[in-house]
């Protein structure tokens, strides 16, 4: 850790604008020399690896009473970016209307982490590659650009099977990111021309040739809130991993399914542990929609959403165990009574 | 009496809590790195980032703008010292690798510099600024890298004297009506305690204190005293607690030596705490091994034939194996028996001792062939074990002190309720979950090493203890308490408890399990001392021999004393007739079969160990016998561990609540090493990649639902004068098999590689 400037901005203008002083040149976002810090579960450890190395941090938890509110009205889902993942995760209405919401939260980190742990924060959380979070190699893209990819012929169990690219094969860690882009959830950012709102799935940014470019987001801007429209009752987080508890994903899938008389009228999948990206699967939706869900028709449209996935040495796996989670997570969201 | 804290049974002491149970709760316990310093300068370490070849530079000018950096220490600039010789080869060090003495890199995070500054920060943010240049060469990782050099490790290192064997295992295996060949791996692990590698270095003119964890402050205080050159009397290690050590610190490691040296050089204390990271390669660590085991049987499940062959890794110049083939050969009734260990080198820090380091690797292939053998014979497991038990080990043929092993599996199945178990594997599930249940065998052998103590007793008939023995979370305190109060007859709450102190009388290592066994001793034995001195002040007259036989005990067999010490001296008559208010007394101990100069070796910080396969006549172990209920989830394959039970058996028992914490632990530590911990080596770097606790696993709350531990009641009047069979090290052996056991039953397929990821099981 180096050490660095400590600010509370007092609104978010005042966030905003302290935040853009340093995004003159064309760093990636996450080299500025300026960082926001909300819950700090991710910045501060990376600052501790000498992974992240801003000279200014700007304390944004005073924004909290402005940008933490949780609302259920008119049958959408709003949530403030500094709401603390345990308070969402633990709020009866969000557990009854958006079961996927409130397990992908859950499922997450553990107790302690959810408590300090904001939604924005959590969106943005950086992958857990070891590579990527050594300084003492040197390869690694998203560090250092054009230096390689340690990972791509080292030891690559916990990796990326979708969206990945030669650049880079890291693996996009969150889970409550995946429950936000099945359900079609917009994100507003604030920033110094006021507040902007984009789809979820416009926020991050597959590798490609610049994976030290994560997200869509330009300087001075800020995540101030997230919206999910309609109600989805019928929702499952369904997540594996090599514990029980407090361990990332290995492979998971957010599910949520429309059935009227049998039918699924619509269906959201997407999937987590497995991609660059938070990864909404569409191409397995569109086999799903009009269909009468049984085993068949589960594999079908898990074959479908890891149509494109290619494994490297260690993580191969992930490709046959994610169709069984998808699969699995299905008939758990079709068998739901709501 | 609670499930933590249960009720003795016969031959065991009380449920007496922790004595620094307070301590630790409240945070008052001190450890090494809490103790404050006067204007210490801090330290932190820089470490390799290649596994083989040599610097070229340092660029430290960036470095040295740090503000409050003092100086920065490398090859170039730090004090020679004396090379150390290797632990396991009859020296004092965990490696013979020693860093800051030339330009060459051996392993992967090896200390290449030292930054002292003002604050821990200013070091931190130098040390992250040093520049090192190197030409690195391609390193040799682990087995089947380009590299590697193999060779039998008998002569290798005198810990290793013999591959056991007896009869022709070629010719029985030939003949014999059922075999088993199966092969096995274990993989690196590392101890990861929760307290830091951590050390400070205080000089008061040619005397240095050293606070540092360690599991033998003998050990350490000698070992720094001859890598320095300096008198070993100006040497003192303090450490009341250790937050854990599993074996990482028993010998020197590198570290200490250098601080010492720096310390000595800037005039002033010097404080490390060592990062997580960093831990992984400026200490030891259980390197991976891979077994060949072959089985031949009757097909009424007796053993004919048996064959051991492992192969461990070591570094390029030490010779360090665990040869657990001195337990594996010796475990059952087999006439044929043949064994071969080989060591073999890679381009690796020095591995060293982690919990039960032999028999975890080794009985692992073991015990998983076992069950193998019992699958083919279509017998059950424990029945297996029934036919092949034996009072006498087929090596030599010495009888076992005590072996309570099929006590052990008749408690333990019954607990877990065995009988429930189909023995068709696949056969049982509950909705999403594939149930199986397996079972397996541990044992550890029974070790002690001499020990000495000094114990005060008061008129008012308090006592104070001193030895330095080692709190590393076992319960150091509070058995030798118990041993000192129910030898002098007086309560716990009066006994005072002095260790972790090298300025006390020497104790052995914390280690091999011989802890309880060998400190107890020494202190029931400097007890008796008072007694007898007591004894005599009140009946001078008396025939001393006959009457002190009586009147402390000692005509009982030893494992008996402790506990039947129980009549109590009339303290103010006795001290009336001694005319004086205190009595105090120096003693040594050492156990039947020690070596001629155990007392000197004892006072030097070196080990002699005995017990275990070692005794001329006779063999000791302590047993047990493991059940866990493993759930294999149909869709994602992952495997989860509701259950576990495990029943030992080891002989006198001093205290069931800090044993039951011992076992309880060491099962789940078990059945970590099977389905959790592994660290991952980057083949072509030669560099562990998983290195921190978010990476390398082990298991959470969650993972662990229920652990049931049953003790049972044995005397072992063949062992100790404590007749304390040491449990550390009993419960997370077998346990690693037990869980592939359970696998197999639950799934049809054996996995014979650990951990088990689910990427193991196929659908």
């Amino acid at each position: 850790m180096r050490p660095f400037a400590y600010q509370r901005a007092t609104d978010a203008s005042a966030a905003v604008a302290a935040l853009a002083v340093a995004a003159t040149d064309n760093n990636p976002l996450t080299e500025s020399k300026v960082q926001p810090l909300a819950g700090g579960t991710t910045l501060i450890d990376l600052m501790k690896l000498d992974v992240m190395r801003p000279s200014t941090v700007i304390d944004i938890n005073p924004l909290a009473s402005a940008w933490s509110a949780i609302n259920l009205d008119g049958g959408n889902l709003r949530l403030g970016a500094l709401a603390r993942m345990s308070d969402v995760a633990a709020n009866p209405e969000i557990q009854h209307n958006y079961p996927v919401v409130a397990d992908a939260l859950r499922l997450a980190a553990s107790q302690q982490l959810r408590n300090m742990a904001t939604l924005g924060g959590n969106v943005l959380q950086r992958t857990r590659c070891t590579y990527f979070r050594d300084v003492s190699y040197g390869n690694c893209n998203k560090r250092n650009p054009g230096s390689g990819c340690a990972a791509l012929e080292g030891i690559n169990r916990m990796h990326a099977v979708l969206g990945i690219s030669e650049q880079c094969i890291a693996t996009y860690p969150g889970d409550f990111a995946q429950a936000l882009i099945a359900l079609d959830a917009t994100v507003e950012i604030t920033g110094r021309s006021g507040v902007r709102t984009i789809p979820f799935s416009e926020l991050h940014k597959p590798p490609g040739n610049s994976p030290q470019i994560e997200t869509t987001l330009a300087a001075g801007e800020l995540i101030s809130g997230f919206s999910i429209p309609g109600r989805w009752p019928r929702s499952v987080y369904l997540k594996a991993r090599d514990r029980q508890s407090y361990e990332f994903a290995l492979a998971s899938a957010a599910v949520a399914l429309d059935i009227q008389d049998g039918v699924v009228r619509d269906a959201r999948v997407a999937l987590g542990g497995v991609a660059t990206v938070p990864w909404r699967a569409r191409e397995a939706e569109a086999v799903i929609k009009g269909q009468k869900l049984d085993d068949g028709l589960a594999q079908r449209v898990a074959e479908a959403a890891f149509a494109t996935a290619k494994g490297n040495k260690h993580n191969a796996f992930k490709i046959g165990l994610g169709k069984r989670v998808v699969a699995r997570a299905l008939h758990q969201a079709a068998a739901m009574e709501v | 009496m609670s499930m933590a804290a249960p009720e003795p049974k016969a031959n065991m002491g009380q449920s007496v809590p922790r004595y620094d149970a307070v301590a630790k709760v409240t945070g008052r316990a001190q450890y090494a790195a809490d103790v404050p310093l006067a204007n210490p300068a801090y330290a932190y370490l820089v470490t390799s980032s290649i596994a083989k070849g040599r610097i070229d530079r340092f660029d430290l000018t960036v470095a040295k703008q740090v503000r409050g950096v003092i100086d920065i220490v490398t090859h170039e600039n730090a004090e020679t010292l004396k090379e150390p010789k290797l632990s396991s080869n009859g020296g004092y060090a965990s490696t013979t690798i020693q860093p800051l003495k030339s330009p060459e890199i051996a392993h992967e995070g090896q200390i290449v510099a030292v930054v002292l500054a003002e604050t821990f920060e200013a070091a931190r943010e130098a040390a992250h600024l040093v520049k090192v240049s190197y030409t690195a060469a391609v390193p040799t990782a682990t087995f089947d890298s380009p590299g590697t050099t193999a060779a039998r490790a008998k002569g290798q290192l005198s810990q290793f004297k013999e591959d056991p064997a007896v009869g022709d295992f070629a010719k029985a295996f030939e003949q014999a009506e059922v075999k088993v060949t199966a092969s096995y791996e274990t993989p690196t692990q590392h101890h990861n305690s929760m307290e830091l590698f951590a050390t400070s270095c205080v000089w008061n003119g040619d005397s240095l204190t050293i606070y540092e964890p360690s599991q033998y402050v003998y050990g350490l205080k000698n070992a720094v005293a001859d890598q320095l050159g300096i008198d070993a009397d100006k040497v003192r290690v303090i450490n009341p607690y250790v937050g854990g050590a599993f074996g990482s610190k028993g010998s020197m490691t590198p570290r200490t030596a250098i601080i010492a040296s720096i310390a000595r050089r800037l005039g002033r204390p010097v404080k490390l705490v060592a990062t997580r990271d960093q831990g992984f390669t400026i200490a030891t660590y259980r390197a991976e091994t891979r077994h060949v085991i072959q089985i031949g049987a009757g097909s009424d499940g007796r053993l004919t034939a048996l064959r051991h062959e492992g192969a461990e890794i070591s570094s390029r110049p030490d010779a360090y194996a665990v040869g657990g083939t001195k337990t594996t050969t010796r475990l059952y009734a087999c006439p044929n028996v043949a064994s071969l260990v080989s060591i073999v080198r890679a381009d690796r820090n020095t591995p060293g001792f982690m919990r039960s380091p032999p028999e975890v690797p080794y009985m692992f292939a073991l015990e998983s062939a076992m069950d193998e053998l019992a699958v083919k014979l279509n017998m059950d497991p424990i029945e297996l074990r029934r036919v092949n038990d034996t009072s006498k080990e087929p090596i030599g043929g010495k009888p076992y002190t005590s072996r309570s092993l099929l006590a052990c599996y008749d408690e333990g199945a019954k607990a877990f309720g065995w009988a429930n178990r189909n023995s068709q594997p696949k056969s049982m599930s509950d909705g999403d979950w594939l149930i199986g249940y397996g079972c397996a065998t541990t044992c550890y052998p029974t070790q002690m090493a001499p020990a000495a103590a000094r114990v005060r007793l008061q008129r008012d008939g308090r006592a104070r203890v001193e030895i330095a023995g080692h709190e590393i979370g076992n319960g150091a305190y509070t058995v030798i308490g118990q041993a000192a109060a129910e030898r002098l007859g007086i309560p716990f709450e009066k006994v005072s408890v002095f260790i972790g102190d090298s300025d006390l009388p020497p104790a052995p290592v914390a280690g091999g399990s011989n802890s309880t066994a060998s400190t107890c001793s020494a202190v029931i034995t400097v007890c008796d001392q008072i007694r007898r001195r007591l004894f005599k002040a009140l009946m001078p007259d008396e025939n001393l021999v006959d009457k002190a036989k009586e009147t402390v005990g000692l005509a009982q067999p030893p494992s008996t004393q402790a506990a039947q010490s129980d009549r109590p001296l009339d303290l103010d008559r006795a001290f009336d007739a001694l005319g004086v208010s205190v009595v105090e007394e120096y003693g040594e101990w050492k156990p039947e079969g020690a070596p001629m100069d155990s007392f000197r070796a004892m006072h030097k910080g070196e080990v002699r160990m005995v017990g275990g396969d070692k005794m001329s006549d006779k063999i000791a172990y302590a047993f047990g016998a493991e059940f866990v209920e493993v759930r294999v989830n149909r869709w994602t394959h992952e495997i989860r561990v509701p259950r576990i039970v495990g029943a030992f058996a080891a002989g006198h028992i001093m205290n069931p609540r800090t044993s039951h914490s011992q076992l309880m632990g060491g099962l789940i530590w078990g059945m970590s090493s099977a389905l959790h911990e592994a660290t991952e080596i980057d083949p072509r770097y030669a560099r562990y990649v998983n290195d921190n606790l978010a990476d390398y696993l082990m298991p959470v709350n969650a993972d662990v639902p229920s652990v049931e531990v049953i003790m049972l009641s044995e005397q072992d009047d063949h062992i100790n004068p404590a007749g304390v069979k040491g449990l550390g090290e009993l419960a997370n052996v077998g346990t690693n098999a037990a869980v592939c056991n359970a696998i197999f039953h639950a799934t049809g397929q054996r996995i014979r590689k650990l951990p088990v990821r689910l990427e193991k099981l196929e659908a």
